[in-house]
């Protein structure tokens, strides 16, 4: 017999099917993803409700504000990353694949990215202008917010396996990832402040891609122990 | 009496320092408690099950 | 010297010999810290600058680098206990974690509080070693938190061992974008600790207490372990003889 049996379809494929099918899921579920965008843009309306809505005061604080209304929007998304999988058994699942683990995160963190992280990019121009803010600083803004998204999405796939199926798992989801993502808040908000004041701001553009590069490769291994810890 | 005012700034010293004796003290009592606490627990319910037994 | 490792990683011999190594690690230190405390508040010269306020120091660096060393003990046993599957490394981890925290706390408050006299405010966000302990409290919460949520002791071990492993390259990441950040926001002045060079009458109560201070945490720590290993192990057989045994200790 020559026939070796089913063979385990190849990583790429198995990548972009884990991948398709969380956008699938997305896809009939819009409030899923339009959720966390209208908590962003609700957040941003907050600032100048509270702080007052001087023209001054927007450009000066638009760029934090923003930064921190789409860190907290992540944050919202992140929790459901594995929980419908923990919930319908689907994670089990793909816990027992012969698809390597840190793979299958990577593909599911992808889908989340592009269901959270680049709507928010898409929609911050919107809210950026509200903010008196000038067209030039609003491409460094989504720059810095494709960027950062992206290693916030890598960051918070490690916490939310750690913390999938635990009582009261969402505050503590947020307890675990704010000190994590710190780094790219602070880089990314400063550095479109330092482009709104007309500064040089490209290491701040180095260290995110750093950041977002490094994430990308570092984040899935961990993500995969962590999803070995809890399901085991 | 120089000393304890240090300059003028003996209120944030000697808090500070005080604080700090502070820190060490409630952590030595907590780990002496914590230990006769898991002592005593185990023991009451080790002696229950030879009574028992 | 394997063996010695092997024995060390027992439980019932670590809980014999705990007690003893953590008397040998407090006296000295106590008597580090008398001498460290004595010549610092009452011997060393007065620094030029900030008076005598600056003697807040032989409390806040100990402090501050304790806060540091726990957090690395954290992420070094909880990487042994996963790697190795020592249950003891995974007992330290747990045990050193509400200690650095503690550090932490006394790191800040003496900070802000050497801080009001000289920058003329309870806190300084743009001081970045403040803002780093600041975060570096916020990951022990984050780890203890997590260890509390879940249930099964294994699986907290394993959990929290992953999470501050992946924290100690956030903080030391999170240490260098709050110092760029803070040089964006140049504030006041930053903390000078003592000048370019101290003058040893001013250096030798700060080693003291730095070591003074290590050798008390290290003796909390073992004693803090000690009984961490005893809960862990209530079901074991060791345990049972112990506790029926005639002499019966503590």
């Amino acid at each position: 017999m020559t026939d070796q049996g089913p063979q385990m379809p190849g990583l790429l494929v198995g990548l972009v099917a884990v991948a398709r099918r969380d956008l699938l899921l997305a896809w009939k579920r819009p409030g899923d993803v339009l959720n966390p965008l209208f908590f962003f843009a609700m957040v941003c309306t907050l600032f100048p409700l509270a702080v007052g809505p001087s023209a001054e005061q927007l450009t000066f604080s638009g760029p934090g504000v923003l930064w921190v209304a789409a860190l907290l929007a992540m944050l919202i998304s992140l929790n459901s990353l594995f929980i419908s999988d923990f919930d319908d058994g689907s994670l089990e699942q793909l816990l027992v694949s012969p698809q390597p683990l840190p793979l299958v995160g990577l593909g599911k963190t992808a889908a989340h990215w592009l269901t959270s992280g680049l709507p928010l990019v898409l929609v911050s121009p919107i809210v950026a202008i509200t903010y008196r803010m000038p067209g030039d600083v609003v491409l460094v803004l989504m720059l810095t917010l494709t960027l950062g998204t992206i290693s916030l999405s890598l960051l918070g796939s490690i916490g939310a396996a750690l913390t999938v199926g635990l009582h009261r798992g969402t505050a503590l989801l947020s307890l675990l990832i704010l000190p994590l993502s710190m780094p790219v808040l602070i880089i990314g908000a400063n550095t479109v402040s330092l482009a709104a004041g007309n500064e040089t701001y490209s290491a701040g553009i180095w260290a995110l891609s750093a950041y977002a590069v490094g994430t990308l490769s570092l984040a899935p291994y961990a993500t995969a122990a962590a999803l070995r810890i809890s399901n085991e | 009496m120089e000393s304890l005012a240090m300059g003028g700034y003996g209120a944030y010293v000697w808090t500070c320092f005080g604080l700090a004796a502070v820190v060490l003290i409630i952590n030595e009592w907590r780990v002496r408690a914590r230990q006769e606490a898991v002592y005593k627990e185990i023991e009451v319910r080790i002696k229950a099950l030879e009574d028992s037994a | 010297m394997w063996k010695w490792f092997h024995q060390l990683a027992s439980p019932p011999h670590f809980y014999r010999i705990a007690p003893a190594f953590s008397t040998w690690l407090l006296l000295p230190g106590l008597a580090l810290i008398a001498y460290g405390v004595y010549s610092g508040l009452f011997l060393a010269p007065m620094d030029y600058q900030q008076g005598d306020a600056f003697r807040i120091i032989y409390i806040h660096v100990p402090s501050a680098y304790l806060s540091l060393m726990a957090y690395m003990i954290v992420a070094v046993a909880g990487g042994i206990g996963l790697i190795w599957r020592m249950k003891l490394a995974h007992a330290v981890a747990a045990s050193a974690a509400p200690l650095g925290a503690w550090f932490t706390f006394l790191a800040l408050a003496t900070g802000s509080i050497w801080g009001r006299p000289m920058w003329g405010t309870w806190w300084e966000w743009a001081d970045p070693r403040m803002m780093s302990e600041l975060i570096l409290l916020f990951f022990y919460f984050g780890y203890m938190a997590l260890r509390a949520a879940i249930d099964d002791t294994a699986k907290a071990d394993k959990a929290s061992a992953l999470l501050a492993l992946v924290g100690v390259v956030n903080v030391i990441i999170v240490h260098y974008s709050v110092e760029w950040w803070s040089s964006l926001h140049q504030g006041q002045t930053i903390m000078a600790e003592g000048g370019p060079a101290m003058d040893p009458g001013m250096l030798y109560p700060l080693l003291a207490n730095i070591f003074g201070f290590t050798l008390l945490f290290g003796s909390l720590l073992l004693r803090r372990t000690r009984t961490e290993v005893l809960f862990r192990e209530r079901r074991t057989r060791w345990v049972k003889e112990m506790i029926l045994a005639p002499e019966g200790q503590s």
